[in-house]
């Protein structure tokens, strides 16, 4: 695979804080990168040095081999999708898509054909002479896509453009945007806070946070296999504990819970534990598994997202334990008393 | 649906309703019917268009009227071309925190009126004023050039007086128009030319319009800035109407070329806002 973006020891200070630390990474030609973290973690100051509108106080960003080091915005082979999209309120749709191209020296006809052509790939045909304020804001999403792809750029980036929808649509549009994504080819670069849109459409996820990442991944180890704390913490759901004390091999936390974890080579502090890792009601001769007393204080109920609110009687710690809408539990209830397995590999422990 | 209104409503719309009847709307009636007041032969006043057919018949009167316009036509385009660059920089370059400052020092001109800003252009433009002398002083040149009671200073005071109802509406045009979709049209390979010409401009087209027409119709319904900068030869529309009203005490014909020019300098603002496409509703909001 080639490397269409490198970034090397890129760093971006301000007067009064640092937005991003030196950062290194690459992106595959054709890929989707997703880069995920919380608000102010420094990713749209990332996604804004590639796209040249901030100066790096530090380091390089190199496109298909070439140093991007003073090329201004309109420069670059880089075309950005904005947050708010950024449609000309002023211009049609056909408009919209054609102001790129109009900026290059191509014949009128080209221009048309190019137009037309991206207008049916994204869906819109027919809608050249309807006004941006009149489309939905599905409709809007795609013309802001469309206008940035007819340039074939090296590289889309795309700065939390679902934020503004509504949850029904921003599912939709998740799964347009990797077919798009897919059918295309161009790469893509995704900063977004939520960790949904970034493991659905991800080949590889970076999740970012005080201007570092830490961990790069694809979607699967990244929620299978979190590298620090923070991952474990951000990226899907968790139950969080603090260790207090590590004594061979048995963990305790801050409320005095007691859990087997062999073979660590660290004193760990920080412990989570999926929702969905915890089995009800388990073959109890399984090796490697803790088995707990819980006795339930809620049923969260939510489809197949439903949860059990419950707490382990031993410690009074409180966990959230996933329940699966099938027959098998459908007879739990508030008060009841539960067996709870849940199996070592599936306790993640960190240093800090 | 019919509301009974409240006391509180008539408090208030009476004064005002009065404000408009007797201050407005009863002088200009009155004014429209003195207009059409003319003397005949035999000394009896009659119903006639002869105040109006006059301002045809008489060449001084429209090419007065004519220059009039070109000059306001002009310095509308002047003030525009002037303050669109000040109020891109207040309102898109410089931080928040400066620009309001910044406005408040661009207003304090109007706090001090307009005759006074125009006696400081006098000071400033005689022969023996600053500018001159401090030209002479430099060693530029031997003697004073000629700007005061000149169309140049006349040009200068009412530029002066106008500009900033033009740079009003245009920041708050300009500060309505979202950053990013300067950053898109840069991003999509947009030059700064293109950037104004395409987007901001568009933009701020509806403001640019009202500033426009405010200057404008301040400007041509100017007295005291042609009458005191401008020179023997600096003819004012206004002059002449003024000159009927208080000189030769014609109010009839004083009357009729005042609503001649309320009525023509109306119809240029409805063909320029035809021209550029623009509607009167969007440019009063």
């Amino acid at each position: 695979m080639n490397k269409i973006l490198e970034i090397k020891d890129l760093a971006k200070y301000f007067s009064d804080f640092t937005a991003v630390h030196s950062i290194d990474f690459f992106v595959e030609e054709g890929g989707f990168f997703s880069i995920l973290g919380p608000s102010g973690c420094g990713k749209t100051t990332l996604l804004r040095m590639i796209s040249g509108f901030e100066e790096e106080s530090k380091g390089d960003i190199i496109i298909r081999g070439e140093s991007m080091k003073g090329i201004p915005p309109e420069k670059r082979p880089v075309n950005i999708v904005f947050q708010n999209l950024a449609l000309f309120p002023m211009m049609n749709v056909e408009k919209n898509v054609a102001f790129g191209l109009k900026r290059l020296k191509i014949s009128n006809d080209e221009i048309d054909s190019r137009v037309k052509e991206m207008l049916a790939r994204v869906g819109l045909e027919g809608y050249e002479k309807k006004k941006v304020t009149e489309l939905s804001g599905g409709q809007r999403q795609r013309v802001a896509i469309a206008r940035s792809l007819v340039l074939k750029p090296s590289i889309l980036l795309l700065d939390e453009p679902l934020g503004a929808l509504d949850r029904k649509l921003r599912e939709h549009m998740k799964i347009e945007l990797k077919l798009l994504q897919k059918e295309i080819g161009t790469t893509f670069i995704y900063i977004t806070h939520d960790q949904s849109e970034a493991l659905v459409m991800s080949d590889k996820v970076a999740v970012m946070n005080k201007g570092r990442f830490e961990q790069i991944d694809t979607p699967q180890n990244l929620y299978k296999n979190p590298k620090t704390s923070f991952v474990a913490g951000f990226v899907g759901e968790s139950n969080p504990f603090e260790i207090v004390s590590y004594d061979n091999g048995v963990m305790v936390t801050t409320n005095g819970w007691k859990l087997e974890k062999q073979g660590l080579d660290y004193t760990p502090k920080k412990l989570f534990i999926r929702p969905e890792a915890f089995i009800l009601n388990p073959i109890v001769d399984l090796e490697n598994l803790d088995v707990v007393d819980m006795k339930i204080n809620t049923i969260l109920f939510d489809g197949a997202n439903t949860k059990i609110s419950a707490k382990i009687v031993e410690s009074n710690d409180v966990v959230l334990i996933s329940l699966p809408q099938n027959a098998q539990f459908e007879d739990l209830k508030e008060g009841d008393i539960v067996k709870v397995g849940i199996h070592q590999d599936d306790l993640k422990c960190y240093k800090e | 649906m019919m509301k009974k209104r409240n006391i509180t409503f008539y408090l208030f719309i009476i004064p005002v309703l009065m404000w408009l009847i007797f201050l407005i709307v009863l002088p200009h009636i009155d004014l429209f019917l003195s207009s059409f007041r003319f003397e005949n032969d035999d000394g009896n006043t009659v119903f006639s268009f002869e105040n109006y057919l006059s301002f045809f018949q008489d060449s001084i009167y429209w090419l007065t009227f004519l220059r009039t316009a070109f000059y306001s036509i002009a310095i509308t385009v002047l003030a525009f071309v002037l303050t669109f660059p000040i109020a891109f920089f207040l309102t898109k370059v410089v931080s928040k925190k400066y620009s309001s400052f910044m406005t408040l020092l661009l207003l304090i001109p109007i706090w001090v009126g307009e005759l006074v800003t125009i006696y400081g252009w006098m000071i400033l433009l005689s022969d023996h004023g600053v500018i001159n002398n401090f030209l002479i002083y430099l060693g530029l040149m031997d003697t004073p050039i000629k700007m005061l009671y000149t169309d140049f200073s006349m040009i200068i005071g009412l530029l002066y007086m106008s500009m900033l109802f033009m740079i009003v509406p245009v920041m708050s045009a300009l500060d309505s128009l979202d950053d990013s979709l300067i950053e898109a049209a840069s991003d999509l390979g947009a030059s700064k030319w293109t950037i104004v010409t395409k987007i901001v401009i568009p933009h701020a087209m509806p403001g640019i319009a009202s500033g426009g027409i405010m200057v404008f119709m301040l400007i041509i319904g100017d007295y005291v800035a042609p009458n005191i900068l401008g020179g023997k030869s600096s003819l004012w529309f206004t002059e002449q109407i003024y000159n009927f009203f208080l000189t030769t005490i014609d109010w009839s014909q004083g009357a009729a070329f005042g609503f001649l020019l309320l009525l023509l300098s109306s119809a240029i603002i409805w063909i320029v806002l035809k021209i550029t496409g623009q509607k009167l509703e969007r440019v009063g909001s």
